[in-house]
């Protein structure tokens, strides 16, 4: 078996995810000392923190969604049932026989199916979940005072608070997940680098990889036009 | 790498650059330094009122010096007649009773109970002479006593249980001539001593407060601004504003910090948002009664021992009494947190004759209104005052006993220690039927604290209240507040989900190691093998 290196994370999709994991990790640790959980910045600066944290984040997620836009990237993340039995087995069984991947990463393939439906379930609904209860819970006023969310009609902030508090629960699983998925690619350590410089080693010369059809993506590309 | 790094060089500008523009503190300070700047200029009167011949004469009574008052200041004696202070009573209406008329005149309390068949005693404390309940006039001019609020020698007082009327040994001339606005002195000589003694009723209006320093109270601080008490009880015609909920009930005439302060007095959005739910009061006066003591509960039904026959009283070590014969016992406290209720401005009271339903559980002898989802409430910090008092157990109302009396053998309780000849007599005072049945019942009286602000440093940090322990609001639970709540089932499917997680890499994280130690071996055994060959 041979490996190769392949170019996958552009610049900006890399300074995005390290960005974005910063900004998640802080907003999770800010967010628990609002939670009541721990007590490290003091509750004023935590709240502060939390809110400036929150709005770099909103940034950050406008230049995101423009960025899978303009580039087409969101493809990326369409749902797919295809080969999702094969990714089954594999993380099931096929990684304790070290069996390969069952497919390729390519540039233009570089999700396999559970990542699809993980990271899409990520994008479109924990993280729009997280930003409108934040929003939310930053402006929510008391019904009388005429913030203009009386249209809302919400009479409770706790709500809104179970709601993000849940969600913040549900991020934390996804980056403990995340942290050990990212240990099974084709070495220990090649998906972290690959993430970091941008080229990962990939297993291509396995006869037994089901090789992705690229044409797929590319001629919906095309239709979409 | 060099990217790597220069990306995150220029992340963390950006963070500490957006960190630094949305931290900048851009608060217009020209309102507190404009109210810093009036208050401690010294007020001086624009007359000199030793001048005046007619203050000069020989006054045979302090009616004559009311008399000379309003010579000069015609009218302002209609004024006084139609306040509170004169009165003891005010025009008030109560959700459910409709209009009332409550005041000290009439109204119940769970220290002395109340006035009525006391006044000779009480009435040192009223804006007249001579305020007894059959005798005295409140439609003669006369007996009003302008001295009282308006003395600015400091030798003015009133005389015990003279039902109002002044110490006969002072100089009714120099004091006639040394009037002004009132002074602290004028309003504490009352306000401070409610009770029966310093500090007794309130918590936060005590004598410490003729002088205190700026720990006590940052507005009356007598080295700094040194405000008077009608610089915040604002007085137009003698109608004063502000009064305390143990007698008012409405939401009007209030004497509030936002006056001066306005609604949105902070630097920190955050802080200004909770206006909204939260009293001034409530994060600015940490603590009450900083200095000397107040009465937090009083037991009535203990009064009445004696020793040798005679009336005795037991001291604390700061020399509060805990037991008096007359009274009961007591129980004092100092740098008291205060408790925290919701409160719409709204109060309703118990009224003399009022049926008690429940006479298992505290009664409330003044209820203040309100509740979370009420629009017009906000969280206020109050002193609870906890008493257990004489009721009739078998009419089930409040007993208001004759406790006063000048002399043994008239059935007052300060004098013979009967309760039921007391009780008897108070409430035909009060024109009320008694059953000759007395017991004792749990009482509470809620005094909103709004004095004995503290300074900036000593306000309420935000985790005394948005915290999982000890939080001073556990006690308000009809609300979700960020910290100190939570979801037990949020919290338990989260925690149960990183769980199952962890528990979930850990298992496959293991098998691997495990199946790839096994392979690694069965690859040595065979590369062993085809050596061997």
């Amino acid at each position: 078996m041979e490996n190769d290196k392949v170019y996958i994370y552009k610049s900006f999709e890399r300074f995005w995810h390290w960005t974005q994991a910063a900004l998640i990790f802080f907003l999770g640790f800010t967010g628990f000392e609002i939670h009541g959980s721990i007590s490290f910045f003091g509750y004023l600066n935590a709240v502060k923190y939390h809110n400036i944290a929150a709005y770099s984040f909103i940034i950050l997620i406008i230049f995101a969604i423009f960025w899978h836009l303009s580039t087409g990237e969101w493809k990326q993340y369409r749902p797919t049932l295809k080969n999702i039995k094969a990714y089954v087995n594999y993380y099931l069984f096929g990684i304790f026989r070290n069996a390969p991947h069952p497919t390729n990463k390519t540039v233009l393939n570089k999700l396999n199916p559970l990542q699809r439906l993980v990271y899409l379930g990520l994008k479109i609904l924990v993280i729009p979940v997280m930003v409108i209860s934040g929003l939310l819970y930053m402006f929510y006023r008391y019904p009388q005072s005429g913030g203009g969310i009386e249209v809302l009609n919400i009479n409770s902030i706790e709500p809104i608070a179970l709601l993000h508090t849940f969600g913040a629960f549900l991020l934390i699983a996804f980056v403990i997940t995340h942290l050990y998925l990212i240990t099974t690619g084709t070495t220990i350590t090649s998906d972290l680098k690959a993430m970091i410089t941008g080229y990962e080693e990939i297993e291509t010369k396995d006869e037994n990889v089901i090789v992705e059809k690229l044409p797929e993506i590319t001629e919906e590309v095309y239709e979409t036009r | 790498m060099k990217k790597i790094v220069l990306a995150l060089i220029l992340t963390g500008i950006v963070i500490f650059s957006a960190v630094k523009i949305l931290t900048t503190e851009n608060y217009d300070h020209t309102n507190l330094d404009m109210l810093k700047e009036k208050y401690p200029r010294n007020y001086s009167s624009s007359v000199d009122h030793s001048q005046f011949v007619i203050l000069q004469k020989k006054f045979n009574s302090p009616q004559e010096v009311t008399e000379a008052c309003i010579s000069c200041h015609t009218e302002r004696d209609k004024e006084v007649m139609q306040s509170s202070h004169w009165n003891w009573e005010r025009e008030e209406y109560i959700e459910g009773r409709g209009i009332v008329y409550v005041g000290k005149k009439n109204a119940v309390n769970n220290y002395c109970i109340g006035v009525e068949g006391n006044e000779q005693s009480c009435a040192k404390c009223h804006i007249g002479f001579g305020m007894t309940s059959t005798t005295f006039s409140f439609t003669d001019p006369k007996n009003i006593d302008c001295l009282v609020c308006h003395d600015n020698s400091e030798t003015y007082a009133k005389g015990n249980e003279l039902a109002g009327l002044p110490d006969p040994v002072l100089d009714l001339n120099y004091i006639s001539q040394h009037v002004g606005k009132p002074m602290r002195t004028n309003c504490g000589v009352c306000h401070f001593y409610g009770g029966g003694g310093n500090n007794v009723k309130h918590g936060d209006l005590e004598e410490t407060l003729f002088a205190p320093s700026k720990d006590i109270d940052v507005h009356m601080n007598s080295e700094g601004a040194d405000m008077q008490c009608v610089d915040c009880h604002l007085t137009e015609k003698h109608v004063i504003l502000g009064k305390i909920y143990s007698l008012s009930s409405m939401n009007r005439n209030r004497s509030t910090c936002e006056q001066c302060h306005t609604e949105n007095p902070h630097d920190e959005d955050i802080l200004n948002e909770h206006t909204y739910k939260v009293a001034c009061q409530t994060c600015h006066i940490p603590l009450y009664a900083k200095v000397n003591a107040t009465k937090t509960n009083w037991d009535w039904s203990t009064a009445g021992k004696l020793k040798d026959g005679q009336s005795y009283e037991e001291d604390d070590e700061d020399g509060n009494h805990t037991y008096l014969s007359i009274k009961g016992s007591f129980k004092w406290g100092n740098n008291l947190k205060p408790e925290y209720i919701w409160f719409n401005g709204t109060a309703d009271h118990y009224l003399l004759g009022d049926v008690i339903d429940d006479t298992t559980k505290p009664l409330k002898i003044n209820t203040l209104n309100g509740t979370y989802s009420d629009r017009d409430s906000k969280i206020i910090p109050v002193k609870i005052h906890r008493a257990v008092q004489p009721f009739d157990p078998v009419l089930k109302v409040l007993i208001q006993p004759k406790l006063f009396a000048d002399k043994k053998g008239e059935g007052a309780f300060w004098q013979d220690f009967d309760w039921r000849r007391s009780s008897e007599l108070g409430m035909k005072e009060v024109k009320l039927p008694f059953s000759g049945k007395v017991s004792f019942i749990k009482t509470e009286m809620y005094w909103p604290v709004n004095h004995m602000v503290s300074t900036k440093d000593l306000t309420l940090k935000c985790n005394e209240c948005h915290s999982r322990e000890d939080s001073r609001l556990a006690a308000l639970t009809d609300f979700y507040m960020p910290a100190r709540d939570y979801s037990t089932f949020v919290e338990t499917a989260g925690i149960g989900i990183i769980l199952l997680t962890l528990l979930g890499v850990f298992t496959h994280g293991t098998i691997r190691i495990f199946s790839s130690k096994k392979r690694f071996s069965e690859n040595q055994n065979f590369s062993e093998v085809n050596n061997g060959k």
